[in-house]
């Protein structure tokens, strides 16, 4: 009995605490940027597409909601001919940011997407395309990969050697 | 026929104050476990939020009305309604303040404790006629708790009855001129305070319902309107047991300076908020518990009150 009257008390003086709700959409929370929130695609310092369609980030989704294909310019540089996220399955792991080995998919600390129309939650490319480099501002894969694209021939890359020529005699 | 318009401007007011003063009290216990538990409670819709009972009603007049196929479909109708009008036709007896009130039983106390008994129908029915397993657990628990706390309930008011030497409830009022019940009869006002949230089902005692481990209980299968009339019934037992606590320990209307209305309404409503702040700090207890709670020591404690209050007047007499 005395127990009660004392939790009754404790919780009466809880009137004059300060509130710990933040009034969402008149006040809005503060997001840690590591937020896993809306799914964005990258582009490198050069203003080029991060994404090589590797597949990778289709194959880590726990819940299928990655859609891609895969296709090359004429230089041999691969992108994604379209790249799509149904973000009415998404479940905002992250496991596709952690499986990107070229830093292109990214989550960002945005959350507010309500849809009325459950088809406007499926993103294509363009609306996932973002004109900067995110959270990685320096990457650049193609300036370091050794394959040869449109600018950049074989042996150009950053700390790469210039090619051996195999069919030399001399050491 | 003056008479008559008074008694029927009396019946009409007091319908409506009690039937606002329920719905606002959904808003009112929300804002106050909101502000207990350091949050805001709902303070979107309209100023201060007043507007959700609005809203609230709107979504419950808006709902489907559903009849489950497997219910007994008499009972199950019945049920709702039952609750709606014994919880306000207790309200007929109590004395709001000279002149305001709808009648003046002199067997008022009966009166109410009659139809805060019948009340326990509308429950076990309900839980019957769902044909449902929650439902009707909901409904054997109501029955034995409403039953065994129904017992003190009346016992604990003997001993007010004896001080005041009526049933009257407007006489028991005046008898408190000089001194409020609730001290020289504070075991009767301990075990009614006890048996009235249990009467009212209300949270330490609301086994019932007990949401964490039967849905929702006896109303598990009710929806739309059908429910809404629960929970009106709920919150005007509330009210109902508040105004009886003030009636029969607080002096009812008397107090100094105020009108006796505005004392009325200010004592029920601290009544009302004591009932909401139980609400948001006691745990429920299990059920064995409840029951031996109120045979083993409520029970007692009732009889031993009886019998001191029962000494002392006598002696006061010869």
């Amino acid at each position: 009995m005395w127990n009660s009257l004392k939790t009754m008390w404790t919780i009466f003086l809880h009137m004059f605490r300060r509130r710990v709700t933040i009034q969402y959409p008149d006040e809005k929370p503060v997001i840690p940027p590591r937020w896993r929130g809306r799914i964005i695609l990258s582009r490198d310092p050069d203003g080029e597409e991060r994404c090589v369609a590797c597949y990778l980030c289709a194959a880590a989704c726990p819940v299928d909601c990655i859609a891609l294909q895969a296709t090359e310019d004429e230089y041999g540089r691969r992108y994604p001919s379209f790249f799509r996220i149904n973000f009415s399955r998404c479940i905002f792991c992250g496991y596709c940011e952690e499986a990107c080995p070229t830093d292109a998919i990214q989550l960002t600390p945005d959350f507010e997407m309500g849809e009325y129309d459950r088809k406007n939650l499926v993103y294509e490319k363009e609306d996932l395309l973002i004109d900067g480099t995110g959270k990685y501002p320096g990457y650049n894969f193609y300036r370091m990969a050794g394959l040869a694209i449109k600018g950049k021939d074989k042996g150009d890359a950053e700390d790469e050697a210039p090619p051996v020529d195999l069919h030399r005699l001399l050491p | 026929m003056s008479e008559l318009a008074l008694a029927w401007s009396n019946v009409i007011l007091i319908l409506a104050v009690v039937f606002s003063f329920a719905a606002l009290l959904s808003w009112i216990e929300r804002r106050l476990l909101g502000v207990w538990q350091d949050r805001y409670g709902p303070n979107r819709v309209g100023p201060f939020g007043l507007l959700q009972i609005v809203a609230d009603a709107i979504k419950l007049l808006a709902k489907e009305d559903w009849v489950p196929p497997f219910a007994e479909k008499t009972l199950f109708v019945l049920a709702p309604v039952i609750i709606a009008i014994t919880a306000l036709l207790a309200f007929a007896v109590v004395p709001v303040a000279p002149g305001i009130g709808v009648v003046d039983l002199n067997i008022g106390l009966l009166f109410f404790l009659a139809m805060s008994s019948l009340g326990v129908y509308s429950i076990v029915l309900g839980g019957w006629a769902s044909n449902n397993k929650y439902s009707l657990l909901g409904g054997f628990r109501a029955a034995a708790q409403m039953l065994s706390y129904e017992v003190f309930m009346g016992l604990s008011l003997m001993g007010v009855v004896m001080l005041a030497g009526s049933f009257n409830l407007r006489d028991i009022v005046a008898a408190q001129e000089d001194l409020w019940f609730c001290i020289p009869q504070i075991l009767g006002f301990i075990t009614f305070t006890v048996a009235g949230i249990a009467e009212a089902r209300r949270l330490p005692f609301d086994l019932p319902e007990a949401e964490n481990e039967l849905v929702a209980g006896f109303h598990t299968e009710y929806s739309s309107m059908k429910f809404g009339l629960f929970f009106i019934g709920e919150y005007v037992g509330v009210i109902l047991i508040s105004a009886m606590m003030v009636t029969l320990f607080f002096g009812g209307w008397l107090g100094p300076l105020l009108p006796p209305l505005m004392w009325f309404l200010l004592k029920t409503f601290i009544v009302i908020g004591f009932f909401i702040l139980l609400r948001a700090s006691l745990p429920r207890p299990r059920y064995d518990q409840l029951m031996a709670y109120g045979w083993k020591v409520m029970l007692p404690l009732t009889l031993v009150n009886l019998l001191v209050t029962g000494a002392i007047v006598l002696a006061w007499e010869s």
